[in-house]
Formats: C-alpha cells, sequence, structure tokens
C-alpha cells in the first residue's frame, strides 16, 4: 500500500494545525482530551459513568471503574478488527480480557492515520498489518505509566512490580489499573517501549470471543449507522436518476409535500430529497414524486453494447505493464499455445445494512454518524462541502453492517450527499435537526460502485517439456482509481495497480510474462469489491494455470509448485490444504484446487463440487489452507475464511449486474441472488504456524474459491468456465 | 390505534394500518433490533414472531395485527430462543452482525417446532434469511449445539 498525502484529502486552505485545534474543541465532551497521558474527570466521558479520573491515552483509556477502554481507529464492518485490537493492548498492558472494550475512534487524521494509508481509513485487509505495533506499543506504554505510578506511590522500584489480569501488584500492595488511573494519568509516557517476545504471549495466537457479539445477538440498541435515533431525528431518502449521470428535467412534488410526515422535498445536485418523520413516510412520499430526468443524459449503454466495446479492445495493444523477459518470442517458440478470453460481470456489494449516514449541520459545525471507512476521506470531503473547516466538521464511526468495500469511496459520494441536504436543509429556512440518509435496498442495487465489468484474454504457450513458454495477458476494465484521490498513487503510466494486481505482480515464476491494459471510460462508476483486482485475476490465473498443467500432462498440484520455487510460504499453504484435504473428497464430488497469494497472505482452497442431475452444482466441502503471519486469533481467521470464500462462492454462483441502454436491470435480493445457507459448503480452514508479522485476513480468503470450484466443474463437465456467473451455463 | 402485544406488553401504535410492522418498531417504537434489509421479504433481516410464526415484518402491515402476540429479538425468551443465542455466542456465529436477529428468530422458532433438525430442516427454515458475511457454515453447526443445549 502507499501513503496518502492528507492534504489531497482536505480543503485546499486548511492547514493540519487548524485541524488538530478545532478537533480538540470539538470533542472535548465524549472522547475528548487526546492528549497523551492527559487526565480527564470520568464525567467528561460519556462511556464511563464512573468517579474519579481517567487515564486517557489516543488508543487506550484506562476507566476508575477499571474498564479498559480500546479506541479503534477501524471500522468494523464484521471483520472483527476492534476485538483483535484490543487484543494487541491487552496482552501488552496484561489487562485482564474481561476488563476491556471497545469503542470507535474519532476521525482525526493526526491519531488515527492508517500507517499503510498516510490518512484514516480501512481497507485492503490492512487493518491489523498496519496496528500490529502501533497498538501493542499503545497497551505498553500504558502499562509503564502504571507500573510507573505504582512504583512511585508504593516507594519500591519499577521492577518489584508485577502486572497480571489486569492487577499491580509489589509486596503487600495491590491494586486495580482502575484504582491507579488517576495517578498514572500524572506519568509522562515512556518515550519508548520494548514489546514481549512471542513465548510471553498469553492472548495473541490463542482463539478469543469478540466483545461486540452477545450484543449482535440481542439486537442492542444503537450499534449500526442504520440505527441511529437522534432525539429530534428525521429521515430522507433521495429519488436519484435513472441512469448514471442524468439530470432531473423537472419534478412535481406537491403530492408528496401535501403527504403527512412530510417535512420537506429538496433538490440537490444528486436528485430530489424527501425529508420526513420516518424512513416508511419518506419512501412513501418518494414514490409520491413525479420525476422527469433530461432524455439522453448520463450513460446509455447496456452491458452488451459495452461487452462489444470492450472485446473489440481485446484485440487492440493496450498500456503495457513493466514486461518481464520477451513473451512474444517465447510464444513463437512455444510447442503449444492456448488462447482464452474471459469475462467477469459487474458486481454489486450489497452489505445487510444499506448505506445510510445521518447529519447534523447547524450553519458553523456538523457532525455524522454512520459506518465510515475512509474516515479521512469522508471528514475532507464533508468540509469542502459545507466550506467549514476540519475542526468544525466531525465524523463518528458507528458499526459496519458489512461493507465489502462499498463503505471506502474516494468520492465520499454517501457523506457528500448527506452533507447536501444538510446544507439544502438549513438553507431552505428550517432549524437544525439530525438527518439519517438511508438508502433502501433498490437504492443499493441500481446505485452503482460496482466491481468492474471486466474483460481479459490469455495467450500461454507450453514447451515440449511441459514448462510455460511466455504468457501474453490483456486486460480490459474500468479504473477504478481513476478520479479518485487514490489516482496518483494506484495509477501508473495509464496503469491501474488495482486492475492487474495478482497477475502483475504473481509469485509464479514466470520467466516471460506481458500484461497490457485498457481502462475504458464508462459512466457506471466503479469501486474496490472485496479483494479488487484478485476477484478476477486470480479467477483467470488459477484456471489456466490448470488448463496449463492438464495440457502438459502435469499433476495441477505439482504443476503450480513447480513454479512456486520462491514463495515458500504459498507453497506451504497450497500443501497443507491438500494434505488436510485428503485422497477424496465426498462420494461423487469432483475436485479442484486454487492457490492465491492477496494482502500479503497466501491462501489455498481445495473444492469438492457435486454435479446434480439436474446440471447445477453443490460445492459441498471447501478445505483451507492459510498463511497470514502470526495467526492472532485464529477463530477469526477462520471466520473470515469461511465467510470470504462464500462471499466469493456467492458471485461466481449468480451474481450479476447488467444494464439495458444505462438502466441497471436488477432492483432486489429477488434478481441479485447472494449465496443462501443451503449453497454453503463444509468448510475446513488450517493455519500454517508461523512469527511473521500479521498479514491481512479479510480479504484472501476470496480470490481462491471461484477458480478452484470452476476447476472441479471442469472435471466434472469437460468445460471450462470462462463467464461469469455460473448460472449463466446452467450450473446455478 | 393498532393494539397488540409486543413482547409480553400491550401495546398501542398511532400510525397508518398500511405501514409495515418493520417500520412501526423501528421508527414509531424505537426498537431497533429488528432490521430493514429489503423491504420485500426476500433476505429476512427483519423477522419477527407473529403467534409464534417466524414473519417478515416488512411485509406486514399494522392493519392486520390488531389483537396479535408479537415478539421481537429485543423480548424473545423462550427455551429456544435462549439456546440459540448461548450457541451463537458460543460459536463465535455473527460478523457484522446485521442479519442475525433475523436468523435468531427464525432459527428460534425452528428449534421449538422441531428440536432436533436435520442439515436439510436447517436448509429449509433459514434459507430465507440472507448473511452476506456468509455465517452460514457456524448457523448451521450453532442451531445444531443449540439442540443439544435444548436437550441437556
Amino acid at each position: 500500500m502507499r501513503l496518502i498525502d492528507k492534504r489531497d484529502l482536505m480543503p485546499a486552505t486548511k492547514t493540519l494545525e487548524t485541524t488538530r485545534r478545532g478537533f480538540l474543541t470539538l470533542s472535548a465532551g465524549a472522547a475528548g482530551g487526546l492528549l497523551l497521558g492527559a487526565a480527564v474527570p470520568a464525567r467528561g466521558l460519556a462511556q464511563s459513568g464512573a468517579e474519579g479520573d481517567v487515564l486517557v491515552t489516543p488508543f487506550v483509556h484506562v476507566m476508575p471503574d477499571n474498564t479498559v477502554l480500546v479506541l479503534s481507529k477501524h471500522l468494523d464492518m464484521g471483520q472483527g478488527t476492534a476485538s483483535g485490537l484490543a487484543t494487541l493492548v491487552a496482552e501488552e498492558l496484561d489487562a485482564s480480557r474481561d476488563q476491556v472494550t471497545t469503542d470507535f475512534a474519532p476521525s482525526n487524521p493526526e491519531l488515527y492515520a492508517n500507517t499503510a494509508f498516510g490518512v484514516q481509513g480501512t481497507g485492503g485487509s490492512t487493518a491489523m498489518p498496519n496496528s500490529w505495533e502501533q497498538y501493542r506499543k499503545a497497551g505498553a506504554t500504558v502499562r509503564a505509566m502504571l507500573v510507573n505510578a505504582a512504583a512511585s506511590e508504593w516507594g519500591v522500584d519499577a521492577s518489584e512490580i508485577a502486572v497480571s489480569e489486569g492487577k499491580l501488584s509489589a509486596g503487600e500492595n495491590t491494586v486495580t489499573f482502575g484504582e491507579m488511573a488517576s495517578l498514572a494519568a500524572g506519568q509522562k509516557p515512556p518515550e519508548d517501549v520494548a514489546l514481549k517476545a512471542p513465548e510471553d504471549w498469553v492472548y495473541i495466537g490463542k482463539s478469543f470471543a469478540r466483545v461486540e457479539v452477545p450484543q449482535k445477538t440481542q439486537g442492542s440498541v444503537g450499534m449500526f449507522g442504520i440505527d441511529q435515533q437522534p432525539e429530534g431525528g428525521l429521515v430522507a431518502v433521495t429519488a436519484r436518476p435513472p441512469r448514471f449521470g442524468a439530470t432531473l428535467a423537472s419534478v412535481d412534488a406537491a403530492d408528496a409535500k401535501a403527504m403527512d410526515g412530510v417535512h420537506d422535498v429538496l433538490e440537490i445536485p444528486q436528485g430530489v430529497v424527501v425529508v420526513a418523520d420516518t424512513t416508511w413516510k419518506a419512501m412513501q412520499a418518494r414514490d409520491a414524486l413525479t420525476l422527469e430526468w433530461t432524455e439522453g443524459s448520463g450513460e446509455t449503454r447496456g452491458t452488451d453494447a459495452l461487452m462489444e466495446e470492450f472485446r473489440a479492445l481485446l484485440d487492440k495493444p493496450g498500456n503495457p505493464a513493466e514486461p518481464k523477459g520477451d513473451a512474444a518470442a517465447k510464444l513463437e517458440q512455444a510447442e503449444k499455445v492456448i488462447e482464452a478470453d474471459y469475462v467477469f460481470p459487474y458486481l454489486a456489494h450489497a452489505p445487510m445494512e444499506p448505506l445510510d449516514m445521518t447529519v447534523l449541520y447547524d450553519g458553523s459545525s456538523a457532525q455524522f454518524w454512520g459506518g465510515s471507512q475512509l474516515q479521512t476521506v469522508d471528514h475532507g470531503t464533508a468540509a469542502s462541502v459545507l466550506g467549514l473547516e476540519m475542526g468544525q466538521v466531525q465524523v463518528y464511526t458507528k458499526w459496519g453492517g458489512g461493507s465489502f468495500g462499498r463503505r471506502a469511496t474516494g468520492d465520499a459520494h454517501l457523506v457528500a450527499e448527506a452533507a447536501t441536504i444538510g446544507r439544502a436543509w438549513r438553507d431552505a429556512g428550517h432549524e437544525a435537526r439530525p438527518i439519517k440518509l438511508v438508502y433502501t435496498r433498490e437504492d443499493d442495487i441500481k446505485g452503482g460502485y460496482y466491481r468492474p465489468l471486466t474483460m481479459h484474454r490469455v495467450r500461454a504457450g507450453l514447451d515440449a517439456d511441459g514448462n510455460i513458454s511466455g504468457w501474453e495477458h490483456r486486460i480490459v476494465s474500468q479504473s477504478i482509481a481513476k478520479g479518485t484521490p487514490f489516482e496518483k498513487y494506484m495509477v501508473k503510466e495509464g496503469v491501474d495497480d488495482t486492475t492487474i494486481e495478482g497477475i502483475h505482480p504473481t509469485p509464479y515464476a514466470i520467466p516471460d510474462l506481458t500484461v497490457d491494459v485498457h481502462h475504458p471510460d464508462v459512466g457506471v462508476p466503479v469501486l474496490w469489491w472485496r479483494s479488487v483486482g484478485h476477484t478476477h485475476t486470480a479467477y483467470v490465473m488459477e484456471t489456466m494455470m490448470d488448463e496449463l498443467a492438464e495440457a502438459a500432462e502435469r499433476d495441477p498440484v505439482e504443476f503450480r509448485l513447480s513454479y512456486l520455487g520462491e514463495d515458500a510460504r504459498l507453497a506451504g499453504a497450497l500443501q497443507l490444504a491438500v494434505e488436510r484435504a485428503g485422497e477424496a473428497g465426498p462420494e461423487g464430488t469432483h475436485r479442484g484446487i486454487a492457490v492465491h497469494k492477496s494482502f500479503g497472505s497466501y491462501v489455498a482452497e481445495v473444492a469438492d463440487v457435486r454435479l446434480r442431475e439436474d446440471g447445477t452444482i453443490k460445492v459441498e466441502k471447501v478445505t483451507c489452507g492459510v498463511d497470514c503471519g502470526v495467526p492472532i486469533n485464529p477463530d477469526n481467521i477462520v471466520a473470515q475464511v469461511e465467510g470470504a470464500l462464500g462471499y466469493g462462492l456467492s458471485s461466481i454462483l449468480r451474481e450479476q449486474i447488467t444494464l439495458t441502454d444505462g438502466e441497471v436491470d436488477q432492483f432486489n435480493f429477488p434478481d441479485y441472488t447472494p449465496l443462501r445457507i443451503s449453497d454453503m459448503p463444509e468448510v475446513e480452514v488450517h493455519i500454517v504456524p508461523s512469527t511473521e508479522a500479521p498479514t491481512g485476513i479479510g480479504e484472501p480468503g476470496t480470490p481462491p474459491i471461484g477458480p478452484a470450484v470452476a476447476n472441479a466443474v471442469y472435471k466434472a463437465t469437460g468445460e471450462r468456465v470462462r463467464s461469469l456467473p455460473m448460472s449463466q451455463h446452467g450450473l446455478a | 390505534m393498532i393494539s397488540f402485544t409486543l413482547n409480553g406488553k400491550e401495546t398501542e401504535v398511532d400510525a397508518s394500518p398500511d405501514m409495515p410492522l418493520l417500520w412501526a418498531l423501528r421508527d414509531e417504537l424505537k426498537m431497533t433490533g429488528t432490521k430493514f434489509g429489503c423491504g420485500v421479504a426476500a433476505c429476512g433481516a427483519c423477522t419477527v414472531h407473529i403467534d409464534g410464526v417466524p414473519t417478515r415484518s416488512c411485509q406486514t402491515y399494522l392493519g392486520d395485527l390488531d389483537g396479535a402476540a408479537i415478539t421481537t429479538i429485543e423480548g424473545v425468551e423462550s427455551k429456544a430462543a435462549k439456546a440459540i443465542q448461548k450457541a451463537w455466542v458460543e460459536l463465535q456465529v455473527p460478523q457484522c452482525g446485521y442479519c442475525q436477529s433475523g436468523q435468531i428468530m427464525s432459527a428460534s422458532a425452528l428449534l421449538a417446532e422441531t428440536p432436533k433438525p436435520t442439515d436439510d430442516d436447517i436448509d429449509t427454515a433459514m434459507d430465507g434469511n440472507l448473511c452476506r458475511c456468509a455465517s452460514y457454515a457456524r448457523i448451521r453447526k450453532a442451531i445444531h449445539r443449540a439442540a443439544e443445549i435444548m436437550e441437556a
């Protein structure tokens, strides 16, 4: 990942100084006083309610009631990060797990930047890797402050103080962290702290229950953005154009405005907004609008037309990524050449919690509440839209009801729309009230920001000995990063890294490999979708490796291993999965394998697939080998891989977004059809023991499932599936 | 004014009879445990029990509920539901958790009816409940585990 210059994301005239000062003024309440080592009265902290002083550091607060509050700088959208970060702190603090709780840090790029991005945000499976040292050091720092305070209070040397399970003791003296919090707050934080050796870890590497799971089984109040019910709050829904980029010709809102509970109907650049007492009333009134959109405006091509254009581009040279060797010459010399085209559809993320963002704007300051995934981008965009300083705006992160990339948008369109509604509401002369902008499922499915429609063409050669002899690869796909703050970091010489990742680079030692790309301009907004480019590159690479192995009359595992000589970890994950999968799957099933490296992690999947009498498939079992470095919470790694491969399987079976004359054909779950429990395979996840620094786990389970299943389907049917979803071929 | 029993309490809602129960619960009664996922009874996130039967509250209208007994995730207290919630925590089923209120309502109705469900029973009872995190493998295991807890 790359470091992003914060200035790219902030209003041009604002300095970091005003950012920091303004932020601290705004946040004097809830999670305020973020200066390292400051003590603030407990009553100043909304989460506490206890008496006495709180030890406050940026990432860890120790409460007088002995609660240790860990502030997650990351959105937790189900990937378990909040608890993972709490574990890193608890480990070095020697806290008891029972005393640790979590909350989300407010937006503050100075304190809470993702160290892989340079700004605050969650993505690219970086949450644990970028926090690995930072949160352990945060725990160790607080531990040292508590120890030093106790040493000073008891008149003993710090080395005589033992710390365990949230208690400090020396001789006759024993206190809880909470009892020492007030005195510790007066301690200067040490400049540097030592971290434990791996053999001393108590929590890291052992499965632990996530802190929020009980709440998530009880329907607890207010966890998610959509559950925000602030006093006096209203709900907004927006009628958006039927074609991306189309413009409004006219609106008749008379019927809508006359409806019970409707407060106003506002025209904004994004569409026409109904503001009402409740979600249902807002939705009803939106249906009562009479809207006309300018004829022929916006993107008017359908997917058939787009695919025709993309196919034509496959015949033309694109922008080259840095080549390896001389693929063309090697292909000339090849004994056999396999050529194949692949088609991948637009995909919606469709997180179970539809998008929402609550705004409260009073003309001189604004607050936002929701599942913010790129807080700094959201924060800076909101400030720009409202003409405010960063310090006059705050973004409060809530638990995300899924995301899969959808809440991380380079244009911050959701926050921008909420901010615009806040301003339009005020401009219409209303008093400031919290307004919750809510997407319906139709808004979500039809709303764009899809995994791009993508085509690949591969020409791969084999020499007489069955070795790869030249590999030419062309990809046609909209650029995800183009036009966003990420463009200058992710697009190099006309090649978007997120289009080619997984093929270029590839861990396979293929000596002669060229990749070129076309990034056609299409008016359909596109976005990263769990595992991004790997969603299609792994499919092509791993089905092609299977095809080449067969053509070379070599075993598919041996063939892959012969190209993984320099990547022992990927080979290790593959060997583990194959070994644990055993000789064969359940009776009557066909087996396919795939292995892929993404986000620093190595995942192999062995899929055992049944072909039913009606020609559809059932993936019965998937056996996985995973190497993601130190397994911080093994059970969560298992859960993430189960879920990630389920998400990938969902997409290859039946998911696709298509357009007719620029309008999205699908509307909701009846026709955008995700995986259901009856489709879900039994999953076994085996983790390679490792002491390497942890790498991503939210996404790496997704890429291998498609090709593993496709390779099994080939065994069952003799057909190579080269266009998705499989439902098009009667397989699902 | 529409009257029904909600989680054991007599409740009155002053809202249009054609308002879906989902929105009455969430926006009128401020009980946000029941979730909005699709609005067209295709995802199960809004599942509640009406007279003990798992029902999609997004397609159930207030006008049809006079005198009904409604149970939501906030008030579900049956032996089956307690076993399900316990198993859900034990097996760490939820990921994002957004669909889980609905999953738990469907699963607890299944267990109340069928104390030892087979995998096929689970598929039939749970196929209407989407989970985009694909926590399905654990949902299946946790239903079997809850059946054991119930039996013990």
